[in-house]
């Protein structure tokens, strides 16, 4: 270890600059580097390899007129929409039963949260299994005598992006329960009191005063899920594969095959730049909100 | 507070109940209308999230034909090992009969490295930001951390280019680096705010006792600091192993992580489906995460809270 007495003001940035040289490479060369090249990539007609060929548009004009990439983000706002809307109110739920002093309080939350260990692939994989129509819960009710039951999410497109959904907040919701548990526990608790005192319901409480007191607990929630929508890429591929046919693809997935597998790489940046877009626009007004003068709560 | 305690619970607990005035705190009975609901929609949700797990569990004890007649809910006649051995040891990928345990390893060889190397550049460069600011350290904290909401899909290819050229595409150095850049904002946000909390007089004493920047990390920094360690060591192996996306698109067949491999076994379109073998090598891939989780307890609670901001 170097031991200097009295590290002159060269030597002290010196040291904390190469510690940082890591740091440093990653935000310039990955992130922002990184970032341009795809967005400057996908004005060009790269096929197999990345030519810079300027091609204007071309390649988003294409993009917006493949059905595929339509399905993709008609999903994505669907999934999405409804990712949102159930984490948040199943979250919220869950960690306002969880904060009425129960019992086992803690195993029950090891339990809504154990999921959120496991990977995408092994969540989708056991959902598949789960929504096998032959075997699974279609099967099974079927074979107590309810012959008509119907239920078989992933081999039907018109709702197949549902069953994704299932399995998505089985593993997901874990995590919102215990960002909202956390913001239940940080209000005071003569908040509590004096809504009792008014004589206020509680359900009314919750509404009207706590969850607006939870605004940066929920705007962090939110975050959070929207950044996991726009990447959702694993739990489809092991779970439909896309399928049946298109009906359950997403824009990450559409990346990554005109990436590696259609070798359309132009496609490949196009779509990425338009997930980009998609992050920035959810990003900026977050980031202006939570960092814009005002201090965090 | 410990009137609180008492009174509360009666008063808060009425959801969807009227409105329990101000009578002063109620006789709490067992089996109280509120404790009913409470209990029982907690039970409920409680057994639909289990239900997967034993699903799996009970499938991979199953043989094929109890799996064909029987129903997926029902616990195994007769149990077997069988799945769980040929998962291990010789399902199939491709033409690979060798079985989920080359998944294993290499997963092991990605995710101990990874570990290590990113929670190493982390600490130190968490540790700089915190206590050895220089000019210009912040704005590149700052596109570190916005850095960590794009898209990893813009990225992906421009970073296989990067391992092309330093001859690392495909290998597990490669695959280890490529973890280490992108754990690298969560982790180093996780170390600079936990070294910005410590004590500013204890790094002045040993300034003034002539420690330099590495004496100071290793000396006082590290030993004072393992809690924040053993959380980012819980973020890091569970993030890793259970990574699917850079794992498919940095490394070749014979290289493939758990999660790749498990995704071509059970998704593999040749042969005939064999779900108990598909679930138990399910259930080994979840199983190392699963240990974590469960060993750690509080400690992976704090990991995620913290890990949350990566999104």
């Amino acid at each position: 270890m170097s031991k200097s007495e009295r590290p002159n003001q060269l030597f002290r940035n010196l040291n904390a600059k190469v510690a940082s040289i890591p740091m440093v490479l990653t935000a310039v060369v990955i992130f922002v580097g990184g970032s341009a090249w795809t967005v400057l990539y996908s004005f060009t007609n790269s096929k197999l390899l990345p030519r810079l060929n300027f091609v204007g548009l071309d390649q988003y004009y294409r993009l917006w007129s493949t059905p595929r990439w339509l399905v993709s983000i008609e999903n994505l706002l669907v999934y999405g929409v409804l990712s949102l809307v159930f984490s948040l109110v199943i979250g919220f739920i869950l960690a306002a039963l969880l904060d009425q002093k129960i019992r086992f309080e803690d195993t029950f939350r090891t339990i809504f949260l154990y999921p959120f260990a496991l990977s995408f692939i092994v969540t989708g994989l056991v959902w598949q299994w789960l929504l096998n129509p032959e075997f699974g819960i279609q099967g099974v009710v079927r074979g107590l005598g309810w012959e008509s039951f119907n239920f078989d999410p992933l081999y039907n497109s018109d709702i197949v992006i549902y069953g994704i959904l299932i399995a998505a907040l089985w593993q997901g919701t874990g995590l919102i329960m215990c960002l909202m548990l956390a913001g239940l526990r940080g209000i005071d608790e003569d908040i509590w009191k004096a809504a009792r005192v008014d004589g206020i319901p509680t359900l009314k409480t919750y509404l009207f005063i706590i969850i607006p007191m939870m605004r940066p607990v929920f705007i962090t929630a939110l975050v959070i899920i929207a950044a996991g929508i726009v990447k959702v890429y694993d739990l489809v591929v092991a779970q439909t594969s896309g399928g049946p046919g298109i009906a359950s693809e997403v824009p990450a997935k559409y990346v990554y095959d005109y990436m590696f597998f259609a070798q359309n790489l132009g496609q490949g940046f196009a779509a990425s730049t338009m997930m980009l877009l998609s992050v920035v626009v959810v990003i900026v007004p977050w980031a202006y909100l939570e960092f814009g003068g005002k201090k965090r709560g | 507070m410990a009137d609180l305690a008492v009174s509360l619970p009666a008063g808060k607990g009425s959801i969807g109940l009227e409105a329990s005035g101000p009578r002063g705190p109620k006789p709490r009975h067992v089996f109280s209308r509120r404790n009913i609901f409470l209990y029982g929609t907690l039970i409920v949700v409680a057994l639909y999230y289990l239900l997967p797990l034993y699903v799996m569990v009970v499938t991979s004890l199953k043989g094929m034909p109890e799996i064909r007649l029987g129903n997926i809910f029902s616990p195994p006649l007769e149990i077997t090992f069988d799945p769980w051995v040929k998962a291990w040891s010789s399902a199939c990928t491709g033409l690979n009969c060798d079985g989920l345990s080359r998944g294993f390893w290499n997963s092991v060889r990605i995710t101990v490295p990874s570990v290590v190397l990113s929670i190493a550049i982390a600490s130190v460069n968490g540790y700089a930001l915190a206590n050895w600011r220089f000019k210009g350290a912040d704005t590149f904290f700052v596109i570190l951390i916005v850095g960590a909401f794009i898209p990893y899909q813009v990225m992906i290819y421009p970073i296989v280019i990067i391992l092309r050229e330093i001859g690392l595409y495909g290998s597990l150095s490669g695959l280890v680096i490529v973890h280490s850049i992108f754990g690298m904002p969560i982790l180093t946000l996780l170390f600079r705010n936990y070294f910005t909390s410590m004590p500013e007089e204890l790094f002045r004493a040993a300034r003034v006792d002539g420690a330099g920047f590495w004496g100071i990390y290793f000396r006082i920094m590290l030993p004072m600091s393992l809690p924040i360690f053993v959380v980012a060591i819980i973020l890091q192996v569970t993030g890793i192993w259970n990574d699917f996306l850079f794992g498919v698109v940095y490394t070749r067949p014979d290289t493939y992580p758990m999660t790749v491999q498990l995704n071509n076994i059970v998704n593999s379109v040749q042969g005939v489906k064999e779900y108990n073998v598909n679930m138990a090598a399910t259930i080994l891939t979840g199983l190392v995460p699963l240990v974590v989780y469960f060993v750690s307890g509080k400690l992976f609670v704090r990991g995620i809270a913290a890990g949350a901001v990566k999104g």
